[in-house]
């Protein structure tokens, strides 16, 4: 990696606090091994070895740069800006995840650590993990909540396949949220042997931090690739949120950049306004979640909302404390697409751009195609196609009445 | 209120024993029945109790306590109707310490100032906030300040000696020691090490220091009152309150207090 964007890590403070979000909400237990870990972070990213091996890694392992492709035929169905994506979908096992984790389990790597946990919801952070855990030699363990072992089928089986350790996560929603729950119980147990390898920009401090400069290859290879196709930067760059580590990682490069309008896509489920949704910052309030402070989806009492989404990758309570804090400082703007408009514009995607996106970045087509047609001819948008879409084939069957498998709902 | 917590300590320590500390869920199975076994309480030996706040996303806790949560949240509990369980055990008990035990984020919710009031107002003497560590609890440290509530930290296995002082300063009351590397329910680490561990904390703390996290039995609790100021149970009193009614849990309560009470 590059250390061009350095500029832009004066977030998070010393304590982890990107302004009023973020911190270390852990039990004393876990307190400890995250000051080892930031230290163990501090120290890799200042050693040019690590570097060094995290770039033949991702050179020749995940496959990077990753293409940033002109999407011409979505661009002419908005008639408006023209509409980049960046083709993070292309990355070995499919999906923007491994870029974190290929930089997670090289630090467990290099900190002797060889039991490496992880908590996933679509699967995809979970077959990556699986994946570098596997090429890396190290055990792995996932949790996967029970209905979304339902929802992700293919994941669960690659998962097995690449040798990991898949664990049905029950209590709760038994979602993604519930997943994380049993992971950090699972550290807390384990803690002396175990890495976790979190999968997007929140958790205790220094995970929010840590996946954000994982992921920021994104961001830096689109600016390059961008100003080479173009010779400007764009007017706004676009991506879904879950717990928002593509977006953070296609947003990062560009904050600096005031005239780059940042934009996330949060899932609205059935609609915002129906309660059954995952838009943490469009509906929620501030709280204290898996070790960070943050916006939450919670009721009066302070009790945990369930999230509603037909994506598992976005069905997730809360979100990353720098988005929180982007969006308080009015640097980034947050806006929510519905289960419909998301199986609407996959479908859209799929014939005109020969794409099959994952169902988590076709949240974040409705609102390009939109914004395509506000900034007119002239604009210029990147859209992070952070993921493939196979492996929701089932789950979009089934929303659309087909039946193409035994078992996809149970 | 530290008073009632250091008279408490003072009180089993002149008789040479350890104090009982029992662990309910506020609300389980539902209001009227969880108030009847609280105040019950003690009547069976029970020292200090740590009350449960119920949350969604009891990341310290096995399945006994998360599913007591459930149920809890599924009759109406919440943190005011937890502070009114309080309210109505002090109308007729107005010694025996009751410190509220739980996660972070719905006091945050109500705002640490507004709560620190309400749970003075209710008779508690203190909290344990399981995700709030010495990092994060300054807040609401200055909120129990004003009304001389006790917030009390928690000590592990992994807090090594270099951590050990930041922990316990700014404790109040005393402090609680994880006796393992877990959550609620699993099984206990070694006697021996906790011997040392408890000395270890007393040491650095000058507080009395409790043992939770995997005592089940009368002999385990005899076991370590020898060493710790107090022992605390929870997930094997939830359980049997769930699976065999409060009658049962009472029997257990009170053979667990009465082995914590052997003299040393
Ligand atoms: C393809 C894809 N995109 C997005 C997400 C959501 O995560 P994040 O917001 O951290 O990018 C997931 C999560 O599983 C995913 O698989």
């Amino acid at each position: 990696m590059d250390n061009a964007s350095d500029t832009n890590t004066a977030y998070p403070d010393a304590n982890g606090r990107f302004g009023d979000f973020g911190g270390r909400y852990v039990a004393e237990t876990l307190m400890p091994p995250i000051l080892a870990l930031e230290k163990a972070y501090e120290e890799a990213k200042a050693d040019p070895s690590f570097q060094k091996e995290l770039d033949y890694f991702m050179t020749h392992y995940v496959g990077r740069p990753s293409p940033l492709y002109f999407a011409e035929r979505l661009t002419e169905h908005a008639g408006g800006a023209k509409i980049y994506f960046k083709r993070d979908e292309l990355n070995h096992t499919g999906a923007h995840k491994i870029n974190n984790c290929m930089g997670q389990l090289l630090l467990a790597k290099r900190m002797g650590k060889k039991r490496i946990i992880a908590e996933t919801g679509a699967g995809q952070h979970g077959v990556a993990t699986a994946t570098v855990a596997a090429r890396l030699g190290m055990e792995c363990i996932v949790y996967m909540g029970a209905v979304d072992i339902v929802r992700q089928k293919p994941n669960v089986f690659r998962m097995r396949l690449l040798g990991a350790e898949v664990r049905a996560v029950h209590s709760g929603t038994a979602t993604l949220k519930d997943a994380m729950n049993e992971a950090l119980r699972d550290w807390v147990t384990n803690v002396s042997e175990t890495f976790y390898c979190i999968g997007t920009v929140a958790g205790p401090h220094p995970y929010p931090a840590m996946v954000r400069d994982f992921q920021a290859v994104i961001g830096r290879e689109a600016k390059q690739q961008i100003l080479e196709a173009e010779g400007r930067l764009p007017d706004a760059a676009v991506a879904c949120i879950g717990g928002g580590s593509n977006a953070m990682g296609l947003f990062h490069e560009f904050v600096p950049h005031k005239e780059v309008r940042l934009i996330g896509v949060e899932a609205a489920g059935k609609g915002v306004k129906s309660g059954l949704h995952a838009a943490s910052l469009t509906g929620g309030t501030p709280g204290i979640l898996h070790g960070n402070r943050t916006y939450l989806l919670q009721d009066e009492h302070g009790q945990i909302a369930d999230a509603h989404s037909i994506s598992a990758g976005l069905d997730y309570p809360g979100i990353g404390p720098e988005h929180s804090y982007l969006h308080d400082i009015g640097r980034a703007e947050y806006v929510s697409a519905t289960d419909d408009e998301a199986l609407e514009c996959f479908q859209l995607c799929a014939r005109l751009e020969g794409i099959l996106p994952a169902l988590e970045p076709s949240h974040a087509i409705p609102r390009t195609l939109e914004l395509a047609k506000e900034l007119g001819k002239d604009g210029l948008i990147i859209m992070n196609m952070c993921g493939r879409g196979d492996k929701d084939v089932f789950t979009i069957a089934d929303a659309l009445g087909e039946h193409i498998s035994e078992g996809t709902e149970g | 209120m530290t008073h009632r917590i250091d008279q408490t300590f003072a009180a089993r320590r002149a008789a040479n024993q350890s104090a009982f500390v029992a662990y309910i869920m506020a609300g389980d199975p539902d209001r009227a029945a969880s108030q009847a076994f609280l105040n019950a309480l003690p009547d069976a030996g029970v020292d200090i109790i740590e009350l449960g706040i119920p949350f969604t996303d009891p990341m310290a806790d096995g399945i006994v306590i998360e599913n007591a949560g459930i149920r809890a949240r599924e009759s109406g509990t919440t943190l005011t109707s937890v502070l009114d369980m309080a309210s109505e055990f002090r109308k007729t008990n107005d010694t025996t310490p009751i410190i509220v035990m739980g996660y972070a984020n719905p006091l945050h919710h109500m705002g640490y100032v507004k709560f620190a009031a309400a749970a003075k107002a209710a008779g508690v003497d203190g909290a344990i906030i399981v995700d709030l560590p010495p990092e994060e609890d300054g807040d609401l440290r200055d909120a129990f300040e004003v009304h001389d509530l006790a917030l009390i930290r928690l000590a592990t296995p992994t807090t090594d000696a270099e951590r050990l002082p930041k922990v316990v300063a700014g404790t109040k009351g005393f402090v609680y020691y994880v006796s393992m590397n877990g959550i609620t329910g699993d099984s206990f680490a070694q006697a021996g090490f906790v011997t040392e561990q408890v000395t270890r904390v007393r040491d650095a703390a000058n507080l009395p220091v409790v043992v939770g996290f995997g005592v089940k039995t009368p002999e385990r609790a005899r076991e370590v009152a020898k060493d710790a100021d107090g022992v605390v149970v929870g997930t094997s009193i939830v359980k049997t309150l769930h699976e065999d009614g409060p009658e049962a849990a009472l029997a257990l309560i009170r053979s667990l207090a009465d082995a914590t009470h052997t003299p040393r």
